[in-house]
C-alpha cells in the first residue's frame, strides 16, 4: 500500500526539517508569554522607528539589488562589447565582500575625517559647515552599501534567465513589431520575473538580517533593537518578540512573491533552444555600456578592495604569523562542510516538497528557510536553547541509570555550529535548488515513473544531472555566506577555534579598522575562488 | 561514482576539524570578551609558571553568557571575562557566576571595584571623562557632566549611540547619584546638544572632534591612549585634550573589565590562582597598560601614556549600581530620544 511508503518519505523530511525549524519555532514560541511591559516601553518610544527603518532599508536595498543586477545581467546576456567576457564574472565579485566590511571601508573613506572630504576642504579651504556632503553613515548610505554587495544575487539569477530565453522568442516579438526596449518591458522582463523576484527576495532577506552596516551607521533597526531590548533591557522575551515581528514581515514577504506566481508556470524547455545571438553595439555605444558595467565592480568590490590593501599593507609583517594559516583553514572547510550539507538537505526538502504537495511537508521547511532573515545570534541562541536542554537531559538520564555524566555532547560542538548555519543559510540553498526543480517539467517525472524508476532514481539520472548547475551554484553561495559570517560563529565555536570573521570582528570591535583589514581581506581572497568557479558554473550551464 | 572522493575530502575536513580538541589533566577554561591579543601573551606565561593549559573562547560578552546560561551545570567553563561592569552584573543576575572568597583578591582590589558578594572582580579600570579641543572650549568652561546639558554646548558635542553599554553605565551612573527623572532631563538636553546624530565608536567622536564636527567629544581613556599609539592617528589624537570632570563632586563616572568565575567550573581551584595570578603586580602592569588602561590595584603605576593625561578623582560609586541600573537606563534615553 502507498501510505506506508509515502510516510516514511515524509518522516525523512520532517525530523530534519523540524530539527532546523527548531530555533525558528523557538522564537516565534515567546509570542505566547509575551513580556507586555517591555513592548509597552517599545510602543511608545522606538518601535515605529525599528519598523519604519528596516522597512526602508529592506526595500531600498531591494530596489537597489534589482536596479544594478537586472541593468548588467541584461547588458551582459544581449550584448557585445568591449571587456563583456570578463566584465560577467567580475560582476559577480562584490559577492565576497561582507557588508559590514564594505561599510567600515566607505566610512573611512568618506567620513568628514576621512581623506576625501579633509582634501576637499584643504584644496577649498573649507571648513566644517561650510559645504554639503552626503552622509555615508545614514540609512541612505546602509542601503547603497547593502544594495552593492548584494545586487550579484539578482545578476546571477536574472543573467541565467536572460540567457535561457531563447532566441526565437526575441525574433517573435520582432515579427509582431516590437521595438528591443518594448522586447525587454514586455517579453524579457515578465518571463524573468521569477528570477528576479527569488534574487530580490534573498537580498531583502539579508538587509533585515544585517547587523553589522546598521549597528556601525548608528540606524535604529528590528536587529539592533533585539539586542538593545535582549541585553540592555535583559528582556529575552521581548527582544524575542521583536524577532518574531520581523521574521512575520519576511513571512509576508515570501507569501507575496509566491502568490505572485500563483498561476505561471515556468519550465524549463526540454531541448536546447537556439540562444539568441549577442547584438553588437557601435562602438561609443560600447563604451557607454562597459563602463556602466563596471560602476558596480568598481563601487562594490575594487574600490573597498584597495582601501583594505592600503590599511593592511603596513602590518601585514606583523600579523602574518603561522596563526595565520590556520585561520584560513578553519574558514575554509568549515564553509565547505556547511555548504554541502545545506545544499544535501536542501535538495531533500526541494524533492520532498515536490512529491508531496502537502502542507505537513512544506511547513517545516517554509519555517526552517526563515532562518535567513533572522539575525545570526538570534539563530545561534535558538541552537544554543534546545541543544543544551538535550545535553542536560541526556546527562541526568545517564547519571541516573549509569552513574556516568556525559556533560556536552552537542553544545560547544562543530555539530551545534553547522546547525546553525543550516538554519541560517538554507534559503539560500533552498532557493537555488527550488528554482532548478522548478523548470523541469514534473511531465519528465512521471516519464522515468512510468519507465519503472523509482523515486530515488528519478533523483539520481533526471534531476541530479540536469540541477548540476543550480546545485553548484547553491554550493557556492552558502560556502560563501559561511565565510562571511560572524555572530553565530563567534558564539557556538569549540575552544581554541578560531576563523577569519572571528579576527576580522575582534580587531574591527576595538576600532582597530586598520589592523582588521588584513583577515578581512583574506576572507574577501578565499572567497573569490568560489565566486569565479561559480562564474564558470554559470557559463557552462548556458550550453554553448 | 563520483561521490566517493567528495565523501572523501567532507571526511577529511570533518576529523581535521574535531582533532582541536585535546584533554588535559590541569587546564582552566576561559570564556573571554576580552580579544585573545589583549590577554593571550598573560595566559601563555601563567601557562609556563604554573602548568596549567588554558583555553580560550573569545566573543562577545552578552552571547558568551547566554552560552553559558544554557550549558548549565555541564558548562566546561571555569572563568568568564568582561569588558565592562554591566555584563558581569548581569552574568550574576542570571547565576552563571559564583562567589569566591579569597584574600589576596579583597585585598588587591578596591571594595568599589568588585562585587560585594564576591562574583566579580575589576581587573582594569577605564575612565569616561569629557575631551575638548583647545582653542575652541576654553578648561574654565567645562566643570561637569551635568553642565553638558546646558544651552551653551548647542550643537558642539559628539557622543556615539545609546546602543553601547559605556553610554548605559553612564546614565546609570546618574540615575545612582540624582535620580531618574533628572537624569532624563539632563539626557534631554545633552541631546539637543549633539553636533550630529550618534554614528560610530569611541574614536570616531574622538577624529569628529579632531576635524571640527563638535568641539567636545565623550570617550573612554583607552581609545584616546590606543589612538596615542597608534602612528597614524597620533596627529588626530593630539588634538583633543582630556577634562576630569565633577572633580570637586561625585567624580569622573569610571567602568572596568573584570571576571568572576563560572558557577559550574570543573576547575574552580585553578580558575581562583588564575584570577589571582591577574593581580599581580608585573600581571596588571602588562594587562592594564596593553590596552591603555588603569591598573586596579593601587601602587602598580599606570602608563606615561595615562599619566600624562593627569590624576582624577574616580567616582566611588560601587559598580554594582551600574548594572543594577542598566534597563532603566536604556528606558531613560529611549525616552529622551537618544539613538
Amino acid at each position: 500500500m502507498l501510505p506506508i511508503k509515502a510516510d516514511i518519505w515524509r518522516w525523512s523530511v520532517l525530523i530534519p526539517a523540524l530539527l532546523l525549524a527548531m530555533p525558528v519555532l523557538v522564537v516565534f514560541g515567546s509570542v505566547l508569554s509575551p513580556d507586555i511591559e517591555v513592548w509597552r516601553h517599545l510602543r511608545q518610544t522606538v518601535l515605529a522607528d525599528y519598523i519604519i527603518n528596516s522597512l526602508i532599508l529592506a526595500f531600498g536595498t531591494g530596489a537597489g539589488a534589482l536596479l544594478i543586477g537586472t541593468g548588467t545581467a541584461w547588458l551582459v546576456s544581449q550584448y557585445q562589447f568591449f571587456g563583456r567576457r570578463v566584465l560577467q564574472w567580475l560582476l559577480l565579485l562584490p559577492l565576497a565582500m561582507p557588508a559590514y566590511i564594505i561599510a567600515y571601508t566607505y566610512t573611512g573613506m568618506l567620513d568628514f575625517a576621512g581623506p576625501v572630504q579633509s582634501n576637499i576642504r584643504e584644496y577649498f579651504g573649507w571648513s566644517y559647515g561650510d559645504y554639503w556632503f552626503p552622509e555615508i553613515r545614514s540609512l541612505g548610505g546602509a542601503i547603497l552599501m547593502l544594495s552593492l554587495v548584494l545586487y550579484p544575487y539578482v545578476y546571477m539569477l536574472a543573467r541565467s534567465a536572460f540567457r535561457e530565453q531563447s532566441g526565437s522568442m526575441l525574433e517573435a516579438s520582432r515579427t509582431l513589431g516590437f521595438s528591443p526596449r518594448q522586447h525587454f518591458w514586455k517579453v524579457a522582463l515578465p518571463l524573468a520575473r521569477p528570477a528576479l523576484l527569488t534574487g530580490v527576495a534573498l537580498a531583502m532577506m539579508e538587509a533585515f538580517a544585517d547587523y553589522g552596516t546598521v549597528q556601525y551607521f548608528g540606524i535604529a533597526t528590528f536587529t539592533t533593537g533585539i539586542f538593545r531590548t535582549w541585553f540592555g533591557m535583559g528582556s529575552q522575551q521581548g527582544a524575542a518578540q521583536l524577532a518574531a515581528l520581523l521574521s512575520s514581515f519576511v513571512l509576508l514577504l515570501l507569501v507575496l512573491e509566491q502568490w505572485s506566481r500563483r498561476k505561471i508556470r515556468y519550465f524549463y524547455q526540454g531541448q536546447r533552444q537556439q540562444i539568441s545571438p549577442l547584438r553588437t553595439l557601435a562602438p561609443a555605444r560600447q563604451l557607454l555600456v562597459t563602463s556602466l558595467c563596471l560602476l558596480p565592480v568598481l563601487l562594490g568590490f575594487i574600490v573597498p578592495a584597495i582601501q583594505l590593501l592600503n590599511w593592511a599593507w603596513p602590518n601585514a609583517a606583523v600579523l602574518l604569523t603561522a596563526d595565520f594559516g590556520k585561520l584560513v583553514w578553519n574558514s575554509f572547510s568549515l564553509a565547505a562542510l556547511a555548504a554541502v550539507l545545506s545544499v544535501v538537505l536542501a535538495l531533500l526538502f526541494g524533492y520532498a516538497s515536490r512529491l508531496r504537495r502537502d502542507p505537513l511537508v512544506r511547513l517545516p521547511v517554509r519555517l526552517a528557510a526563515l532562518g535567513y532573515a533572522i539575525p545570526g545570534t538570534v539563530i545561534a541562541i535558538g541552537v544554543m536553547i534546545p541543544l543544551a536542554w538535550a545535553d542536560r537531559n541526556i546527562d541526568l538520564l545517564a547519571e541516573q541509570w549509569f552513574g556516568v555524566r556525559t556533560g556536552l555532547l552537542f553544545s560547544g560542538t562543530l555539530f551545534a555550529l553547522l546547525l546553525a548555519y543550516s538554519v541560517r543559510f538554507l534559503a539560500v540553498s533552498l532557493h537555488s535548488v527550488e528554482a532548478g526543480l522548478e523548470r523541469i517539467k514534473p511531465s519528465m517525472d512521471n516519464a522515468a515513473r512510468s519507465l519503472g524508476a523509482s523515486p530515488l532514481q528519478v533523483l539520481r539520472r533526471v534531476h541530479v544531472p540536469l540541477l548540476r548547475g543550480s546545485v553548484l551554484t547553491a554550493l557556492m553561495l552558502v560556502f560563501v555566506d559561511v565565510l562571511k559570517e560572524l555572530p553565530a560563529t563567534l558564539i557556538l565555536r569549540p575552544f581554541n577555534f578560531n576563523t577569519l570573521a572571528v579576527r576580522t570582528y575582534e580587531l574591527a570591535s576595538d576600532e582597530r579598522l586598520a589592523d582588521a583589514a588584513l583577515p578581512a581581506l583574506a576572507i574577501v581572497c578565499v572567497s573569490i575562488i568560489p565566486v569565479i568557479l561559480l562564474s564558470r558554473t554559470l557559463d557552462a550551464s548556458r550550453g554553448s | 561514482m563520483r561521490i566517493k572522493p567528495t565523501l572523501l575530502v567532507i571526511s577529511a575536513l570533518a576529523s581535521a576539524l574535531l582533532g582541536a580538541a585535546s584533554a588535559f589533566a590541569d587546564e582552566v577554561n576561559i570564556y573571554s570578551a576580552r580579544q585573545e591579543e589583549l590577554i593571550k601573551p598573560l595566559l601563555d606565561k601563567f601557562s609556563d609558571q604554573t602548568g596549567i593549559k588554558v583555553n580560550l573562547i573569545t566573543g562577545k560578552p552578552d552571547e558568551l553568557i547566554s552560552r553559558l546560561a544554557s550549558e548549565g551545570r555541564n558548562s566546561p567553563a571555569d572563568i568568564l571575562i568582561s569588558t565592562d561592569v554591566g555584563r558581569l552584573y548581569r552574568a550574576k543576575q542570571q547565576g552563571v557566576l559564583q562567589s569566591i572568597d579569597s584574600e589576596k583578591l579583597t585585598t588587591a582590589i578596591p571594595e568599589q571595584l568588585r562585587d560585594p558578594a564576591g562574583q566579580w572582580y575589576g581587573l582594569t579600570m577605564r575612565a569616561r571623562p569629557i575631551m575638548y579641543i583647545p582653542g575652541k572650549v576654553k578648561p574654565e568652561e567645562l566643570s561637569t557632566y551635568a553642565d553638558l546639558a546646558s544651552p551653551k554646548w548647542r550643537g558642539r558635542i559628539c557622543i556615539r549611540s545609546s546602543d553601547n553599554i559605556y553610554n548605559q553605565s553612564m546614565v546609570a551612573g546618574l540615575i545612582a547619584h540624582e535620580g531618574a527623572a533628572a537624569a532624563e532631563q539632563w539626557a534631554k538636553g545633552l541631546v539637543a546638544n549633539f553636533a550630529r546624530p550618534p554614528r560610530g565608536g569611541d574614536r570616531d567622536q574622538i577624529s569628529a572632534a579632531a576635524s571640527g564636527v563638535c568641539d567636545i567629544a565623550i570617550a573612554n581613556t583607552y581609545y584616546l591612549g590606543g589612538m596615542l599609539a597608534d602612528d597614524e592617528q597620533r596627529s588626530v589624537a593630539e588634538k583633543v585634550k582630556v577634562f576630569w570632570p565633577d572633580q570637586q563632586g561625585n567624580g569622573v563616572h569610571v567602568n572596568i573589565s573584570g571576571a568572576g568565575v563560572a558557577a559550574y567550573a570543573p576547575n574552580k581551584d585553578n580558575a581562583v590562582r588564575l584570577l589571582e595570578y591577574m593581580v599581580t603586580e608585573q600581571a596588571q602592569q602588562w594587562y592594564a597598560e596593553t590596552n591603555h588602561e588603569y591598573p586596579v590595584v593601587t601602587g602598580v603605576q599606570a602608563s606615561d601614556l595615562l599619566q600624562n593625561m593627569g590624576d582624577f578623582k574616580a567616582d566611588k560609586l560601587n559598580l554594582d549600581k551600574l548594572g543594577e541600573l542598566n534597563a532603566e537606563a536604556i528606558r531613560v534615553m529611549d525616552r529622551a530620544g537618544w539613538r
